[in-house]
């Protein structure tokens, strides 16, 4: 198929549709877990979502996108009451924490998937495509639910912006101001957790976390400000989501979540790459630059001492 | 002038069971400069930080200005250690200051043309006008925390509290500082300093709290910082030269 091609056809038009929007939430929400070093938060929050999906759906029998966010959601819950149990009880640190919550959640959701595909509900359920994602199982109301989740994240983060500011940066002086520190905390895990329930449909809850973290390092690379870091970064998520699509309806049997991951990444390679000031050859050019001058000056002065 | 501006009943703040700080009372009049000494570990963060309520505390009543905490919280200013932030974050110093009107202004509110031109007030004030728009990683130590100052400065606050500023920063940007603060207390305000160096003890603060756990002493400078009250506190690991012009040194 050419580009025209898939342009034209709707249902590619509507998974285009689908993983921009994702790309762009994601990237949005991304940015804030990034500064609030919660990477690893996103990933954890990401696999948490796998037995939240499975429960939701052994309680209702239906495969409807809407359950799996309430459940996807209830279980990231459960995971963040978790890991505060864990870091705040005992010696665990944060890092080991989320470490022990990811495994032993996605492990649950395994067991729990296994057990739908032998079940009554058999394989049509296709569950298991939650793990690395299936564009193709997109309805349309698949692709609402992503519009909708999508404004409702970015709205948020506009409104909010000032206060999630704040709170990546100094948390101590946000509470110091009487900010509702630990609210918010909860409240942007949230919003973490409704960008991986729409995400996780077309890029599997495996992959997911890169789509929150890639986009904002990759965005970071480019500006020193927040909300043009936010911005370019929901960009960059979008451009990824619509690449990844793009490349993979045009190349037969290629999956699409992992190929939005890996445009996600190739931007990131560039970003690093070539991006001013922050990036590797500008900074390999600068040290260059540098010495040159450096030595040039010393030769000078070497010159006008024996004359 | 003798109208008391922060009273603390009874504080008690633990980490893991052992109490940092143990029933701690005291007050403090308005329009001092208030030097927070003590050794390592003596709780002077703690104690800082359970007033504002930014770690719980076991017991204990904070009062300022004859209202609860709470309800002053306008009124409070707070200068953070350097080192608890990320200063490689995507801002520049005009934005770190403008972040001290975020509660004045409230929720939705965006700062504005006034906020930035307050935010440049306070930086003129800390001497970083010309930086204002510098990313905050490309700043010295001394120049971060004149930021963070500066920051405090844009709250308008009556009392002030500020952990350790004089920490990491050079002897030129250390007089700029006290001179800053001692222009606050001139126009009335409070200022609470948690202080490493002995030797400037005398020429800094009108107001001293020597803290071990405890509050060993509070009092005018000159009457709490002699050297019996402070080999109790620091335990008598203190040597003190009385040839030096600043009379004591730590051992």
């Amino acid at each position: 198929m050419n580009i025209l091609d898939i342009i034209t056809d709707p249902n590619t038009r509507w998974i285009l549709l689908g993983t921009m929007f994702l790309g762009l939430s994601s990237g949005v929400i991304g940015s804030f877990a990034y500064l609030r070093k919660q990477s690893l938060l996103g990933d954890t929050l990401a696999h948490a979502a796998l037995p939240g999906i499975c429960v939701a759906f052994m309680l209702t029998g239906v495969k409807s996108t809407s359950y799996f966010l309430i459940g996807a959601a209830l279980a990231g819950l459960v995971a963040v009451f978790l890991i505060s149990v864990l870091t705040r009880y005992s010696k665990i640190k944060q890092d080991a924490a989320l470490g022990i919550v990811l495994s032993s959640f996605f492990g649950f959701g395994i067991v729990m998937l296994t057990q739908i595909q032998q079940s009554e509900y058999g394989n049509q359920s296709g569950l298991d495509t939650f793990l690395f994602g299936q564009t193709a199982s997109m309805v349309m109301s698949d692709v609402y639910m992503m519009m909708t989740v999508s404004f409702i994240l970015i709205f948020t983060c506009t409104v909010f912006f000032k206060e999630f500011k704040l709170l990546s940066f100094d948390p101590g002086f946000a509470k110091g101001l009487g900010l509702p520190v630990v609210f918010l905390d909860y409240f942007i895990m949230m919003l973490i957790v409704a960008a991986v329930v729409i995400g996780i449909q077309a890029v599997g809850v495996v992959l997911m976390a890169s789509l929150l973290i890639t986009p904002a390092v990759s965005a970071r690379y480019w500006t020193e400000r927040l909300h043009i870091m936010v911005i370019l970064s929901g960009i960059f998520g979008m451009l990824s989501g619509v690449s990844g699509t793009l490349i993979s309806t045009s190349v037969n049997d290629l999956p699409t979540g992992p190929l939005i991951v890996l445009s996600a990444t190739a931007w990131f390679f560039f970003s690093m790459l070539f991006a001013p000031k922050r990036g590797v050859l500008s900074s390999i050019w600068r040290r260059v630059s540098a010495k040159k001058k450096y030595s040039l000056e010393q030769d000078r002065r070497k010159g006008s001492h024996s004359s | 002038m003798n109208l008391t501006a922060l009273k603390v009943e009874n504080l008690t703040i633990a980490y893991h069971k052992k109490p940092v700080v143990e029933d701690v009372s005291f007050e403090v009049p308005e329009g001092n400069l208030i030097g927070i000494i003590g050794p390592n570990g003596a709780g002077k963060s703690t104690l800082i930080k359970g007033i504002l309520e930014l770690i719980p505390k076991i017991s204990g009543q904070i009062t300022i200005k004859g209202s609860t905490y709470k309800s002053m919280r306008k009124s409070i200013g707070y200068v953070p250690q350097r080192e608890s932030v990320d200063w490689d974050f995507p801002t520049n110093a005009l934005d770190v200051v403008m972040m001290g009107r975020y509660g004045h202004l409230g929720w939705l509110k965006r700062p504005g043309k006034s906020e930035r031109q307050m935010g440049m007030e306070c930086l003129e004030k800390v001497g970083m006008a010309e930086y204002a728009n510098r990313q905050i990683s490309q700043l010295s130590g001394g120049q971060q925390q004149r930021i963070f100052l500066a920051r405090a400065l844009a709250q308008e606050a009556d009392i002030y509290f500020m952990d350790e500023p004089f920490v990491g920063v050079d002897a030129a940007t250390e007089k700029a500082i006290i001179q800053l603060l001692m222009e606050l207390k001139e126009k009335g305000k409070t200022v609470l300093v948690v202080h490493h160096d002995l030797s400037t003890v005398k020429e800094y603060f009108d107001w001293t709290m020597l803290l071990n756990k405890k509050v060993m002493k509070i009092g005018p400078t000159e009457e709490v910082f002699i050297p019996e009250y402070l080999q109790a506190t620091y335990g008598g690991r203190l040597a003190i030269l009385s040839d030096t012009k600043s009379g004591l040194l730590l051992k």
